[in-house]
């Protein structure tokens, strides 16, 4: 009975699971179909990841949005970083405030958030790379801010100030002292929000422009007349490539994650 | 140096792209083409068409909500059954569809619900159907579940993990049996990640246009939809600008009842 049980909850699971995959899967095997046509199997081929790669336009898609996801996130966990930093030692009303504030771009409607910068853009600038580059750094700021805050409240301040006791100036004490206890956090931000960059398309498709294109708005222009089939070859290798990434970094046992988690342990110890 | 000032450029970067944007869209949307102050646009929610669009996003966003609960819960409570001694995993299989680009998933519901999609394909040969699903509401539905789903699981897991064993040992010792532990324990300890996940479901399916677009056929228009044309055909930029304030005021009075913690759990600890 526990085990007929058990066997019907993993089941469930698998379900979930196959439901959240099936589209992917559904892509991946399109990449490889010897045929135009969304429904019919023609046979294998890899005539597409070879087409892919001669197919300029979809390449200067990718590299656009690749400059924009590293590149929002780069300046996105620097400004948010050294913001959460600060925010941190601010009054209780200040730091209320501006939390409030931080999490507009999380909760606002994507729409109204493009929107509202279009219109704000238009006013002073021409759009292109730039605004929506800027855009990028607007809603991936409080992702960095949120992942920073937590680390900054475990931090162990009285190392800090023994540093400082003992003749280290403020900024070589941050980046010895401080810097390494909120490294993770920091890193997190930056992977998350190099995935929403990635992964946007509302707020692009509002600030980008005549000319500028990622894979997101290059895709949504050409649902009408059909997806090359390069497309589909392209996002498997993008998938497959995140996929061992992910696989390496959270499953290979590494020395760093786990003397941080054993730290951690001995903190909730006492 | 105090510390306080390195939020500077933070500070900078919320008052130019944060807070002007909003002023903008909000002044955009109190003139009307002459540059003269109106209320028109703000209130043409309740034109029929409009009101229809709002009407529809809502029951779609509503519907979702729930089936995303009533999915997530029992998922999340197998995930935390697993026991695996890294969280990591459970976040891993749900952020990593994220990679695949969004759109193109959309697009691979279509081909799947399609009239002679994979679905009616295999539904054949069980002798069932053909369903016609495709362009309908239940299309729609499906796939919004399908795209928000992972944002409601990840907060109720999260919260799930981090109820104190010891909290639920004390209550069996003390004679609950299990639907005891689950209805006094657990869900309440836990009903602040569902908060969180209602949150971060109920909101971006409410406004989503794209979905609509694709699995819709063109015959369902979401409040979304109808904004979106508003700029892209119509190129009447202070009644989209309107609405977009209206639409803006309705979600913030439903996140109103609902909020009241920050969202810590946006699936940040896969990293």
């Amino acid at each position: 009975m526990v085990k007929l049980k058990k066997a019907l909850c993993k089941g469930y699971l698998a379900l979930i699971i196959a439901f959240l995959y099936l589209p992917i899967l559904m892509l991946i095997v399109l990449s490889f179909n010897n045929s135009r046509s969304r429904v019919t199997w023609g046979g294998f081929t890899l005539d597409w990841y070879v087409k892919l790669f001669s197919d300029s336009r979809i390449l200067d898609a990718l590299e656009t949005t690749l400059a924009l996801g590293f590149g929002s996130a780069a300046i996105a966990t620097i400004i948010g970083t050294l913001g959460a930093v600060g925010i941190q030692a601010m009054k209780k009303r200040n730091y209320q405030v501006v939390m409030a504030v931080t999490n507009i771009p999380i909760l606002n409607a994507e729409i109204v958030t493009g929107i509202a910068l279009m219109l704000w853009f238009v006013r002073f600038m021409p759009l292109g790379f730039t605004s929506v580059l800027i855009s990028h750094v607007t809603f991936n700021i409080p992702y960095v801010i949120l992942s920073v805050m937590p680390k900054l409240r475990q931090l162990n301040l009285s190392v800090y100030e023994a540093a400082r006791d003992l003749g280290a100036n403020n900024s070589y004490a941050f980046v010895k002292i401080i810097l390494p206890q909120i490294w993770s956090g920091i890193l997190s931000g930056f992977f998350m929000a190099l995935t929403m960059s990635m992964d946007d398309f509302v707020i692009t498709y509002f600030t980008k422009g005549a000319g500028v294109n990622t894979l997101s708005t290059m895709i949504y222009g050409e649902i009408r007349k059909g997806i090359k089939p390069q497309m589909y070859a392209l996002s498997t290798l993008i998938f497959v490539v995140i996929f061992v990434i992910l696989l390496i970094t959270n499953f290979l046992p590494d020395r760093e994650k786990q003397q941080a988690e054993q730290s951690l342990r001995e903190r909730k110890a006492y | 140096m105090k510390r306080k000032y390195l939020s500077a450029p933070y500070l900078i970067w919320v008052v130019g792209f944060i807070l002007l944007p909003l002023v903008t869209i909000a002044v955009s949307a109190l003139m009307d083409k002459n540059g003269s102050f109106t209320l028109e646009n703000i209130l043409s929610i309740i034109d029929p068409i409009n009101r229809q669009a709002l009407l529809l996003s809502l029951g779609i966003a509503f519907g979702c909500t729930v089936i995303c609960v009533l999915l997530a819960y029992p998922a999340a409570m197998v995930l935390k059954s697993l026991h695996l001694d890294k969280k990591g995993f459970a976040i891993f299989i749900l952020i990593l569809p994220m990679w695949m680009n969004f759109i193109l998933r959309i697009l691979a519901w279509q081909m799947i619900l399609s009239n002679n999609g994979v679905l009616n394909l295999l539904l054949g040969k069980l002798g069932i159907g053909p369903l016609h699903i495709s362009n309908s509401w239940v299309a729609l539905m499906i796939g919004t579940v399908y795209d928000f789903l992972p944002f409601m699981i990840l907060p109720i897991f999260n919260a799930i993990s981090d109820i104190d064993e010891d909290t639920i040992e004390a209550a069996r010792d003390l004679g609950a049996g299990s639907k005891a532990v689950f209805w006094k324990v657990i869900l309440p300890l836990s009903a602040p990640g569902m908060v969180s996940g209602v949150i971060m479901v109920f909101v971006p399916a409410m406004t989503s246009f794209v979905i609509a677009d694709i699995l819709g056929g063109g015959k369902l228009q979401l409040i979304g939809n109808i904004i979106e044309q508003e700029f892209t055909k119509s190129m009447n930029w202070h009644a989209g600008s309107g609405l977009s304030i209206s639409l803006m005021i309705f979600v913030l009075v439903s996140l109103a009842f609902t909020m009241k913690n920050d969202l810590k759990d946006k699936g940040t600890t896969v990293w």
